[in-house]
């Protein structure tokens, strides 16, 4: 059962008609490729400068320079190459981030969920707590305090957004727990753990893929609402909110600067959002018509 | 009955209340290691630094420490702030109706557009203009609101210079508010020229805000609508002769919008978050920005000020959602 779900989220099954999914897995492919590939894709070292040919407009406009396809920044560093790093950061956070803040969230959903009472009268109490907080501030604040690096900006997406994952695991376990599957487990001497982890867990794993998909979206978010703040990583790194900063100086002179790597994130988001909307979809067979 | 409710939520808002206080305790005090070199900055002499940590309380054992934080925040008292020598309750008083009206302003945004284009989807059903909606809808959700923010300033402010893009109100115009509400006070007192001004420059950020919200209301509201346009008293009013528009606005609308007003009003509650950036982007002198402001400088007092009157907005703002899901739902009311 379990089983057969995970393959239809994982688009391994033959698609009955392209949609949302099949989109959302084509721009994380082609994320994913750039952000692998992105040493031999890139044209010039993301961080070379030069100066003379500073501000160059991208390919289609007069006086472009071929050997830099997306024009140049202030300092003469290729646009291009710039942006295929960056993609690196954003996906690294995003998967790492997404998995702890998962990973997290879904221990503490699958314990309030199961054991009820004090447990999760705890941990709810703790995340009414987690969601006082506006989620934008707390990390500023978070990172502010920590310290600035790829490591910290990791850190503060997992310290806010497990709640999601926790919020909606407690509520799937809760179901999951007064079926029959779960009285037979414990019906044949399965202990509570046992319980847990190999009956209750593969059940609420379809839902943990979607919220993983979104997750994914929202790290790239937050990464750059911090490069943009100038918190995420040092300037040398070309991220993608650190791109968008550096291009608002010039918006005037270039606007490309900044259009570039916002298309980045409007695409990469849209594509995780179809996605997970799309798995969602396919997977909840009351929406699945 | 409601007053025990009110009671009730009151009395469950102090545990939160106090976790609030003690996150934002451990967040700074506790986990910077020296949160008074961080203040003092790297120019301040060991003396200087020993004479701040008595003035703030930080040569004290940490319970006692946090008792006396307790104290503080229990009497309002944030106090002062380090860059600008003044009250933090004094600042945030003074900031926090800018983020009020533009907060209130985006909110009306967005419920506008978000049934605007539901109704619009459902009118238009299966045409063009509902895949229209649709991918407005997607594209609304996927661009967040702080890009929606530079994406405005780029067309309208850089490369169609048509509105202002920083700052409340014209600096030329001279207006001394009693509430601190630009946008109303100006209106009723008749400074028409102060409204205008005030209201181009609210227009792009409150836009911003909108925007992604306005894409979850029209999802929402759409998918009611088509349920309810299943029902038999909508074909009762179809047999009857009414027109679609009518069907769609007076007898669809009203029955749909139940689940629209429960999940906006939790909504609304990350679009004041959205603040924080939004008005950063747009110099706008609300609550949000003077956070940024005080993180960037590391004004300790200040930083701590701000999270927790955030806080208390949020707080605030889901007792009340909780109050009025109790009065939307009867089923709820004796529970």
């Amino acid at each position: 059962m379990a089983e057969r779900r995970i393959i239809q989220a994982t688009g391994m099954r033959p698609l009955v008609r392209p949609g949302r999914v099949t989109l959302g897995a084509t721009i994380l492919a082609l994320l994913a490729f750039a952000a692998v590939f992105a040493p031999l894709l890139a044209p010039h070292n993301p961080i070379d400068q030069d100066l003379m040919v500073s501000f160059l407009p991208p390919f289609w406009s007069d006086g472009a320079d071929p050997a830099y396809p997306l024009g140049t920044d202030s300092l003469g560093r290729d646009v291009l190459s710039r942006l295929l790093y960056g993609a690196r950061i954003a996906l690294t956070v995003a998967v790492i981030a997404a998995f702890l803040a998962g990973l997290l969230g879904t221990v503490l959903g699958l314990l309030a969920g199961y054991f009820g009472g004090w447990v999760d009268a705890l941990i709810s109490r703790i995340v009414d707590i987690w969601l006082s907080f506006p989620p934008v501030l707390l990390s500023i604040v978070l990172v502010a305090v920590i310290g600035s690096g790829l490591h910290s900006v990791i850190i503060a997406i997992v310290v806010i957004d497990w709640t999601r994952f926790c919020r909606v695991v407690r509520a799937e376990v809760m179901v999951q727990r007064n079926q029959d599957y779960v009285a037979a487990a414990v019906t044949i001497g399965l202990g509570r753990w046992r319980t847990i982890v190999s009956e209750i867990l593969p059940n609420v794993a379809p839902l943990l893929i979607v919220l993983f998909s979104l997750e994914m979206g929202i790290a790239i978010i937050v990464e750059a609402i911090l490069s943009f703040v100038g918190l995420s990583v040092p300037s040398d790194f070309p991220t993608w909110g650190g791109l968008i900063q550096e291009g608002r100086l010039y918006v005037n002179q270039s606007p490309w600067l900044m259009v570039f790597p916002m298309v980045c994130i409007i695409l990469s988001v849209l594509g995780l959002n179809a996605l997970g909307d799309g798995l969602r979809h396919r997977l909840d067979p009351v929406m699945r018509r | 009955m409601i007053g025990r409710q009110v009671a009730l939520r009151l009395l469950l808002a102090f545990p939160t209340l106090f976790g609030v206080a003690l996150i934002v305790f451990i967040l700074l005090r506790v986990v910077p290691g020296d949160p008074i070199a961080m203040m003092a900055g790297v120019t301040a002499t060991p003396e200087e630094i020993e004479r701040l940590r008595g003035l703030y309380g930080l040569d004290r054992p940490l319970l006692e420490q946090f008792w006396a934080y307790l104290g503080q925040l229990v009497q309002g008292d944030f106090g002062v702030s380090i860059t600008r020598r003044l009250p933090v309750t004094e600042l945030i008083f003074e900031r926090l109706p800018a983020t009020i009206e533009l907060s209130l302003f985006a909110m009306a945004l967005a419920v506008g557009l978000g049934i605007a284009l539901a109704v619009a989807a459902t009118y238009w059903r299966g045409r063009a203009a509902e895949r229209m909606t649709d991918g407005f809808s997607a594209f609304g959700l996927a661009v967040p609101d702080f890009l929606w923010g530079l994406i405005f300033i780029l067309i309208l402010g850089v490369l169609i210079p048509v509105l202002p893009i920083s700052g409340r109100v014209d600096p030329s115009l001279s207006f001394s508010s009693a509430t601190g509400l630009y946008l109303i006070e100006s209106f009723f007192r008749g400074q028409f020229d102060v409204f205008v001004s005030t209201l181009s420059r609210i227009v792009l950020p409150a836009l911003s805000l909108a925007l992604p919200l306005a894409a979850i209301i029209a999802r929402v509201l759409k998918s009611s609508l088509a349920e309810v346009m299943q029902q038999d008293y909508i074909l009762l009013a179809r047999v009857k002769g009414f027109g679609r528009f009518r069907i769609v606005m007076r007898d669809a609308l009203r029955n749909a919008l139940v689940p629209t007003v429960a999940l906006t009003a939790v909504q609304f509650t990350f679009l004041v978050g959205g603040t924080v950036l939004v008005e950063r982007i747009f110099s706008f002198p609300g609550l949000g920005n003077m956070a940024i402001e005080a993180v960037v400088n590391r004004d300790l007092p200040l930083i701590q000020g701000v999270v927790i009157t955030f806080a208390l907005i949020f707080i605030a703002l889901n007792m009340l959602i909780d109050l009025t899901y109790g009065l939307l739902n009867p089923r709820l009311r004796h529970g």
